[in-house]
């Protein structure tokens, strides 16, 4: 076990940082509250209903993907506009660059994306000397530090304004200006100038309507809708398992979205699309291209007990929910997903054997379950993803101090006698605690082996004067009347 | 690209064969509530206003014109071709320009301005929504670009939320190529999660609700 929780550098850097640990907390409660009060049942009739509808209406359309996919692209085709399946980042990327290399273009617009993060796109252009301009706020702070997001819907999160601050006058050469106000304006109008001159837009999308051929972009600032609608060319960048039977479902899953995410009833902005502009509107763009991109999703369509791990609207509640989350921030999972999703979807993408701490990094409170707006039931995949990291650890013969160890533990526990004897021991040799009564180191011959790793980090209460099955013993018979 | 091999990757994960027919989806859920106008014109205006908006009520065209000349106050504005504009008289108040046809003026004009005036195909009033169709009446940079965005809306194109909407437009991209919600003025949380207005849409967002038009 000690290889699994063994804590990296980056935990203890993000743990013993006092100010990023009250801005995680603060932010993330923040967000808490926000939710809470937006999921009520005066102010959402019906929430639970809604959940089990929008997992409902998930389960179905990613048990018949193949027909809604083919549906989205007969739609997006009828309106003019072009249906691109990827099967990985390498994928996307040539497709940008040729459409650039034909077109003549070379700056984009990028309004926030989750999915274009995942196959590091930016980096895929910028190296073939297109400007990829993040739009978002955040993203865009984020893109000029060069860092990846640190959570899902609050990707600037960990930073002050003192750090923007920093980072705008060391890449935008503007005065040093620490009023979020006035940073926002200086974003603004950089980002203004970008928006006007861009030759393509790039944007996720937050759900895509097989019925009529649409994306749907879900945003607060207005970067999504110009990323969309001032240059002459729309790319919507998508995961295959953001699809949607109809228009008609939105009426669930946009209340759920935004109350989850960020406690509003609808976001500012909810764009829906459908293809280029069409005879007699007077702007909008000229091309439009929906990307689907695999990328792995299909392994995890393919296991039909983890299916469900695809059905997440990227809302972030569980992150925000998340005790674990909330002490190792975000930089310290392995992938741009991170909290309880990203700990069950990343080994799903990655294989287990990557980071196999990541399963185990969770205490199962089921608080991610509990707020999840479709009703993944996290809990239960961090479970079978730490029986299968297990699995293959035994079956590389990795697993052999832990499985002897277990296996010791269970022969004791299955002999009383030798059970207690066990805890006699241990009772007499361990150290009393501190004058707080927590025992904070063992003696040196307790430190060794994965012992050692394993209380290194840990506290533990002292022994107590007598065991429960002495006070059990030595308990007065109950009263007959009872 | 990749079309024919992810259809084919998807299908054999779901154990499916090409053009194999599928169980009916879910019913939609669509919650319909009863509610006279006047309490949706009111439910609209509250939940506007939480949301920082100014809700204006109109009691016909001509007061209309008037509000928008005063919220204007001098300044310049690009107003839509909605007839809902053209017959208030709002598109021929002294400093609106109206009538752009080409996108590139029309952008050029949205840039410098200082408010974009529109009607809306709707409105909600469960959110205080702003519900835009993207036509020859009604241009996508207008209630975008500039750094204010004034709607003028007939009381009787108030309806009360999304399920509303989406029962009358089943499918809108039947209508338009972009159907924008816009639920108050642009903002940002982004830097410490202190509340920012105006990032990149308008910071501003006026409603002249028009009471006797239907």
């Amino acid at each position: 076990m000690s290889e699994l929780i063994s804590i990296t550098e980056g935990f203890k850097e993000t743990i013993g940082n006092k100010n990023l640990q009250l801005a995680i907390y603060k932010a993330t409660g923040r967000l808490i509250d926000k939710r809470k009060h937006a999921v009520t049942e005066d102010v959402l009739p019906g929430y639970q209903d809604l959940r089990q509808h929008a997992h409902n209406l998930k389960r179905h359309t990613l048990d018949h993907l193949d027909y809604y996919l083919e549906q989205v692209e007969k739609n997006v085709e009828a309106h003019g506009g072009k249906v691109v399946f990827c099967k990985d980042g390498a994928e996307v990327s040539d497709f940008i660059l040729n459409l650039a290399k034909e077109r003549a273009a070379r700056l984009i617009v990028k309004s926030k994306s989750m999915t274009t993060e995942e196959i590091h796109l930016n980096e895929r252009l910028e190296h073939h000397q297109l400007e990829a301009v993040e739009t978002d706020l955040g993203e865009y702070i984020l893109q000029l530090a060069h860092q990846r997001p640190y959570h899902i819907v609050a990707p600037a999160l960990h930073m002050t304004r003192y750090d923007v601050a920093e980072i705008f006058t060391k890449n935008l050469g503007v005065e040093n200006e620490t009023v979020p106000e006035k940073q926002t304006q200086i974003a603004r109008a950089v980002l203004r100038e970008k928006f006007l001159e861009a030759d393509i837009g790039i944007t996720g999308a937050n759900f895509v309507v097989a019925d009529s051929g649409a994306v749907v972009v879900v945003e607060n600032e207005g970067n999504g809708r110009l990323s969309s609608s001032a240059p002459k060319i729309h790319i919507a960048i998508a995961g295959i398992e953001k699809l949607i039977p109809r228009a008609q479902d939105l009426a669930v899953f946009l209340p759920l979205l935004g109350r989850s995410a960020t406690g509003q009833p609808l976001t500012v902005y909810t764009s829906f699309l459908s293809g280029p502009r069409r005879e007699g509107e007077i702007d909008g763009p000229e091309e439009f291209y929906l990307i689907l991109l695999d990328n792995g999703r299909t392994g995890l369509l393919a296991d039909k007990d983890k299916r469900e791990s695809l059905f997440c609207i990227r809302c972030g509640a569980c992150l925000n929910h998340c005790p674990v989350y909330r002490k190792i921030g975000g930089h310290n999972y392995p992938w741009v997903y991170s909290g309880p999703i990203g700990a069950i979807i990343t080994p799903q993408f990655h294989g287990v054997t990557q980071d196999p701490w990541l399963p185990f990094a969770s205490s199962l409170c089921g608080a991610c379950a509990e707020v999840c707006p479709v009703k993944i039931d996290i809990p239960r995949l961090l479970l079978e993803l730490r029986s299968e990291v297990i699995q293959a650890k035994t079956s590389a013969g990795k697993n052999r101090t832990e499985l002897t160890a277990f296996r010791v533990f269970a022969w004791v526990m299955r002999h009383p006698r030798l059970f207690e004897a066990f805890g006699l021991l241990g009772s007499i040799m361990a150290p009393s605690g501190e004058a707080d009564g927590w025992v904070r180191t063992l003696p040196f011959w307790m430190r060794v082996g994965p012992l050692k790793k394993w209380v290194a980090e840990r506290d533990l209460p002292p022994p107590a004067p007598e065991s429960l099955r002495k006070l059990w013993r030595k308990r007065k018979p109950a009263s007959k009347d009872k | 690209m990749s079309r024919d091999y992810m259809l084919q990757k998807v299908r054999t994960a779901l154990g499916r064969a090409p053009g194999e027919a599928i169980p009916p989806p879910p019913e939609p859920l669509l919650r319909l509530v009863e509610r006279d106008s006047k309490d949706r014109v009111e439910l609209f205006q509250r939940n506007l206003e939480a949301l920082n908006g100014h809700v204006y009520r109109a009691a016909d065209r001509d007061a209309a014109r008037e509000r928008v000349a005063e919220i204007m106050n001098g300044a310049s504005a690009v107003a839509s071709n909605s007839p809902v504009l053209r017959n208030c008289g709002i598109a021929s108040l002294p400093g609106v320009e109206t009538g752009f046809g080409d996108r590139d003026a029309l952008r050029a004009a949205c840039a410098r301005t200082a408010f974009g005036i529109t009607s809306a195909e709707c409105a909600l009033a469960e959110t205080g929504t702003l519900v835009m169709f993207s036509n020859a009446a009604e241009a996508r940079l207008i209630s975008l670009l500039p750094p204010a965005h004034i709607a003028v809306i007939p009381a009787s194109l108030i309806l009360n939320g999304l399920d509303d909407l989406f029962s009358r437009f089943p499918r809108p991209a039947d209508q338009t190529s972009a159907m924008v919600f816009i639920t108050g003025p642009s903002r940002t949380a982004d830097i410490e999660q202190i509340l920012v207005r105006g990032v990149h849409g308008p910071g501003e967002l006026h409603a002249v609700i028009i009471e006797d038009v239907t």
